[in-house]
């Protein structure tokens, strides 16, 4: 297992930013109505946000929380000396879309960026991956940017799929800082289970045909095409209430700590009876777990800063305690222990 | 752990069950409205209840309350 520990980074913010467009799976019409309050009741996910016909971007809404995080913080941009971002929803196949917010956001020539292709364990493997150089190279100021549309591709014809995501950016700001506490890691991966959330065409691997787009009946409410996302909501369960609990439990074990140690614990949003099932597993108390399954949905690597800055932005900013986990598409999961003081979460912000 | 024990927990969890429908020898499917949502809820219950994770698979498996019973004790009993 990858556990490691990172010393001299800290989390000075995170920004949130949401398309302004709001659907309610209570207006779900596909399903019917007895099968839509089981399924609200079971994931979570009352409302979300979504691009819609926009034409807004992944990178449009962590554009703007990295604005907003950097005029909150009143950080200059030469400071940022390296931007992670991390989507699988980018701009374009390539260039890469860390590097087109280079330009965007007005940062220097001197900073470094590139993508990490990552879902539901993003937010925590983009940590990892940016504290780490920032640690080593002793880099001032980074910025990690988190997000993607996944609302944009899946049909409504999909009821395994079409009712949980939702849409959001966000951009968390780190600085060097040598009275950091040391965050630990253990990240992992399963790539036994790759096609437990798949878009099958569309890649190298299976280049679109026009049959990409045909929408085919898998069974009765599931349709879709083989460019959609397809989720195997059963493999993913299973996975994630075997997984999550056994990589945290060997986490407390090797920083030697439990549920008490920490004053939240933040999970990726992805479905509320999976969370709950992780949470008592764990013997965690309800009231240290925060969700915003049913104001956004699923948002991917965006799910953990977004939940936090959506529900405790007025609670951290004093000294915090936190153990935050994602898990999901890859199969791919990963945990962190990290401590802020005066963290700046500013409202988030409607694109 | 019984059975009724177990028929007790399973009828918490789905309000829209007529009380007494469910008796060991109903098949689970019968259940109205059986879907996935339903199958992930009865996973999620025995996880948390008896500590033994059924695959998708195991439960399509099973077709009785009865049968679902013993996998779960047999699960228990000899873990995998």
């Amino acid at each position: 297992m990858a556990f490691f520990s990172i010393d001299n980074v800290r989390i000075k913010g995170i920004a949130g930013a949401v398309p302004k467009e709001e659907v309610s799976n209570w207006n779900y019409t596909h399903i019917s109505e007895q099968e839509r309050k089981l399924l609200i009741k079971t994931t979570g996910v009352e409302k979300r946000r979504m691009v819609g016909n926009s034409g807004i971007t992944t990178t449009d809404l962590c554009k703007a929380a990295a604005e907003k995080i950097l005029r909150e913080t009143n950080t200059l941009k030469d400071d940022i000396q390296i931007l992670i971002f991390v989507s699988q929803t980018p701009d374009y196949f390539l260039p890469a879309s860390s590097i087109t917010l280079q330009n965007r956001l007005g940062l220097p020539k001197t900073c470094m960026a590139f993508d990490i292709n990552l879902g539901c364990s993003g937010f925590v493997y983009g940590l990892s991956a940016i504290s780490s150089l920032m640690s080593v190279g002793k880099m001032k100021k980074g910025l990690l940017l988190c997000g993607d549309i996944s609302s944009a591709g899946p049909p409504e014809e999909d009821k395994s799929v079409f009712p949980l995501f939702g849409d959001g950016g966000t951009a968390t700001l780190l600085e060097f800082d040598q009275t950091a506490a040391t965050m630990h890691f253990s990240n992992q991966s399963d790539g036994a289970g790759y096609e437990a959330i798949i878009v099958r065409e569309g890649g190298m691997r299976k280049p679109f045909t026009v049959d990409s787009f045909t929408l085919v009946e898998k069974e009765k409410g599931i349709s879709r095409a083989s460019r959609n996302l397809e989720l195997n909501g059963m493999a993913v369960f299973n996975f994630s209430v075997t997984e999550v609990p056994k990589n945290i439990t060997d986490f407390f074990m090797h920083t030697s700590t439990d549920p008490s140690s920490y004053d939240y614990f933040v999970m990726h949003q992805a479905n509320l009876l999976m969370n709950e099932t992780i949470r008592k597993k764990l013997k965690f108390p309800p009231e240290k777990i925060p969700y915003t399954l049913s104001k956004y949905g699923n948002t991917s690597s965006a799910s953990i800063p977004l939940t936090i800055v959506s529900e405790l932005s007025n609670k951290v900013t004093e000294d915090v305690s936190w153990l935050l986990s994602g898990f999901g598409v890859g199969l791919s999961w990963a945990t962190v222990s990290l401590k802020t003081k005066g963290l700046i979460c500013p409202e988030i912000i409607e694109l | 752990m019984d059975i009724n024990e177990f028929i007790q927990k399973l009828q918490a969890e789905f309000e829209d069950v007529p009380a007494g429908f469910l008796k060991p020898e109903t098949k689970i499917t019968d259940i109205e409205g059986w879907g996935s949502m339903h199958a992930l809820i009865v996973i999620a219950l025995i996880d948390t209840e008896y500590g033994v994770t059924l695959k998708g698979d195991e439960l399509r498996k099973v077709q009785s309350v009865q049968e679902l019973y013993n996998l779960i004790v047999q699960l228990k009993n000899n873990p995998q």
